[in-house]
């Protein structure tokens, strides 16, 4: 009557998500006094699914196969269907990444299961089981009651502390039958993004709109992300015009992203940018305009022209982490 | 080539959210609009009809308040209609809807919006091809077809991935996939002779139900940083909020 959870990782390397969804599960287990399972499918490195056991794993059902490196969405369903049948699981966790997105809701159906996805914190009870989760794009919350017998809960990245224990867990090999026919979903390319830190995985996020004036003037936004291993993002009119990518544009309507600290550069904040940011935890506003409504939603601001204030901002994170490394 | 677009009837981004006795969101005041996801979905499914023929039914599951927004998307272009009669509980009930529809009509391609913008659940594509045994695509960025396969590209976690499949597929519309289009005054027009068929809901399980609401905490005010001593701001950061 294990807690059953997804443990995604990305060409064999776990990321911080996946250690959050199993610190998640780890800790749901020991309120319901049981244990969690985690299941690896693809080429992580036995060390690496040992060290899961860290996070509150106490097993690993694994399953290599050259042909599941990437994301068939029927097929890890099936694969995740069947650890949870081995395991008796009634509570099945999931990041709720891209993969994520794709699998929690196959998942629960073929279990018959009540899926909350987006979920923000630990179930608030476990019988009713409750979980709370955004709604309205992060202009409310909502308390979301599963009534099914099975829970799937799909926890939104960067929302739940890691466990940092000493155990190991103990691995398994999942014996699945992989048949040609079943592999509906081909993968033909990956194209990585350009930039050096993912947007929806960056624990600080610069981001800049239309107060930059013209896409020339963004060295000193990128100089920036650098000093501080942040990735970038820019608002709508700045993505729509051209001069930014889309895959930058982070609001309602572009990517959502709740970073550690989220700087916004000449943003005036418009409530459709802020629903894509609300998420983070700290957000720093620099603007010219004192009346920006930005400010509102802010934790620190400065009133000011951003080609005067950016390029110190560099030269002072540049010497904070001189001084620190 | 048959589409199904599902579309969802959303408050307006700009609505400021309002809550009544916290039991669900108070409409007093909000414009509903055609969730913008399933609008992009919906153009895309109108360009690829127009070069390679066939029809596009939208589909919602909601209320009679719900038909200004489907006439709309019969406005931009959709041949017909239908409204399943019932609200959206949740996103099962509405897959399950939507599923007994696409059982009955048999249709080639299903799309859907990455997610709404309401509940921000990203459920109802995922579940549909599930119940339905077919093959889904989440979070699609571009999508062409050629004959009886599609390749379809979606977002991944640091980056984009290409994939194929063969049709019938469900896939979810994020961004790019194509822009919205602007109803024009013939669509418009002829948007209120097309035909919305209005369906009985079928029996289906409740497996989750939303019980509260409430708004997110008050942000504290905004500590103000003079221009003149910018690196206050980064030793704030460091030693106060602790993030870099």
């Amino acid at each position: 009557m294990s807690v059953l959870v997804f443990a995604e990782n990305w060409e064999g390397r776990f990321k911080k998500s996946t250690f959050e969804a199993i610190s998640y599960a780890g800790e749901i287990a020991r309120q319901m006094g049981t244990s969690a399972t985690a299941v690896v499918i693809g080429n992580a490195s036995d060390e690496d699914m040992k060290a899961l056991g860290k996070y509150g794993a106490s097993k690993v059902l694994f399953l290599k196969n050259d042909k599941l490196n990437t994301l068939e969405p029927g097929v890890y369903t099936s694969i995740l269907a069947q650890a949870a049948k081995s395991c008796e699981a009634k509570v099945v966790i999931i990041s709720y990444t891209y993969t994520g997105k794709a699998i929690a809701p196959r998942i629960a159906v073929r279990l018959k299961g009540g899926l909350v996805s987006g979920a923000i914190a630990l179930p608030t009870g476990l019988n009713p089981f409750t979980v709370r989760k955004k709604c309205f794009s992060g202009k409310g919350l909502t308390d979301v009651v599963v009534n099914a017998e099975v829970k799937v809960i799909a926890i939104t990245p960067n929302s739940y502390k890691l466990n940092t224990g000493t155990g190991e867990a103990a691995l398994e090999a999942l014996a699945f039958t992989l048949n040609d026919g079943d592999l509906k979903v081909v993968s033909k390319e990956i194209k990585k993004s350009s930039g050096k830190v993912a947007l929806t995985e960056a624990e600080i996020v610069v981001s800049a709109g239309r107060g930059m004036k013209g896409p020339e003037n963004w060295g000193m936004i990128e100089q920036l992300a650098e000093a501080l291993g942040a990735a970038t993002a820019c608002s709508k009119p700045v993505a729509d015009m051209g001069w930014r990518p889309h895959h930058e544009h982070v609001g309602q309507t572009g990517i959502t992203i709740g970073p550690n600290l989220y700087i916004a550069i000449g943003i005036s904040g418009a409530i459709q940018h802020l629903a894509g940011v609300s998420s983070s935890k700290v957000i720093v506003v620099i603007n010219s305009d004192a009346e920006a409504p930005f400010f509102k939603a802010a934790d620190y601001g400065i009133v000011g022209d951003a080609f005067q204030i950016v390029p110190q901002l560099v030269e002072a994170v540049k010497r904070l982490k001189a001084a620190h490394n | 080539m048959k589409f199904l677009v599902c579309i969802s009837n959303v408050p307006d981004t700009t609505t400021k959210i309002v809550f009544a006795d916290n039991k669900g969101l108070n409409p007093a005041g909000v414009q509903f609009i055609i969730n913008p996801y399933d609008e992009i979905a919906l153009t895309r499914a109108l360009e690829i009809k127009e070069a390679l023929g066939g029809t596009v039914t939208v589909i919602n599951v909601g209320g009679a308040g719900t038909e200004p927004n489907i006439r709309k998307a019969l406005a931009i272009g959709a041949d017909d209609a239908i409204r399943i009669n019932a609200e959206p509980t949740d996103a099962f009930f509405v897959a399950a809807q939507i599923a007994e529809v696409v059982k009955k009509n048999q249709y080639d391609v299903i799309l859907t919006g990455r997610e709404s913008i309401d509940y921000n659940g990203a459920q109802v594509a995922g579940m549909l091809a599930e119940i339905l045994g077919m093959p889904g695509v989440t979070v699609a960025t571009k999508l062409d077809i050629a004959g009886t396969q599609a390749t379809v590209e979606r977002e991944i976690d640091g980056g984009k991935e290409v994939v194929s499949l063969s049709l019938p597929f469900v896939a979810s519309a994020q961004k790019g996939m194509a822009e919205p289009r602007i109803p024009n005054m013939r669509g418009i027009m002829t948007a209120r002779t097309k035909p919305l068929t209005v369906l009985e809901a079928v029996a289906s399980e409740m497996h989750t139900a939303s019980v509260a609401y409430e708004l997110p905490p008050a942000k504290q005010a905004c500590k103000m940083i003079s221009p003149d001593h910018v690196s206050e701001l980064v030793d704030l950061l460091h030693s106060e909020a602790k993030v870099i």
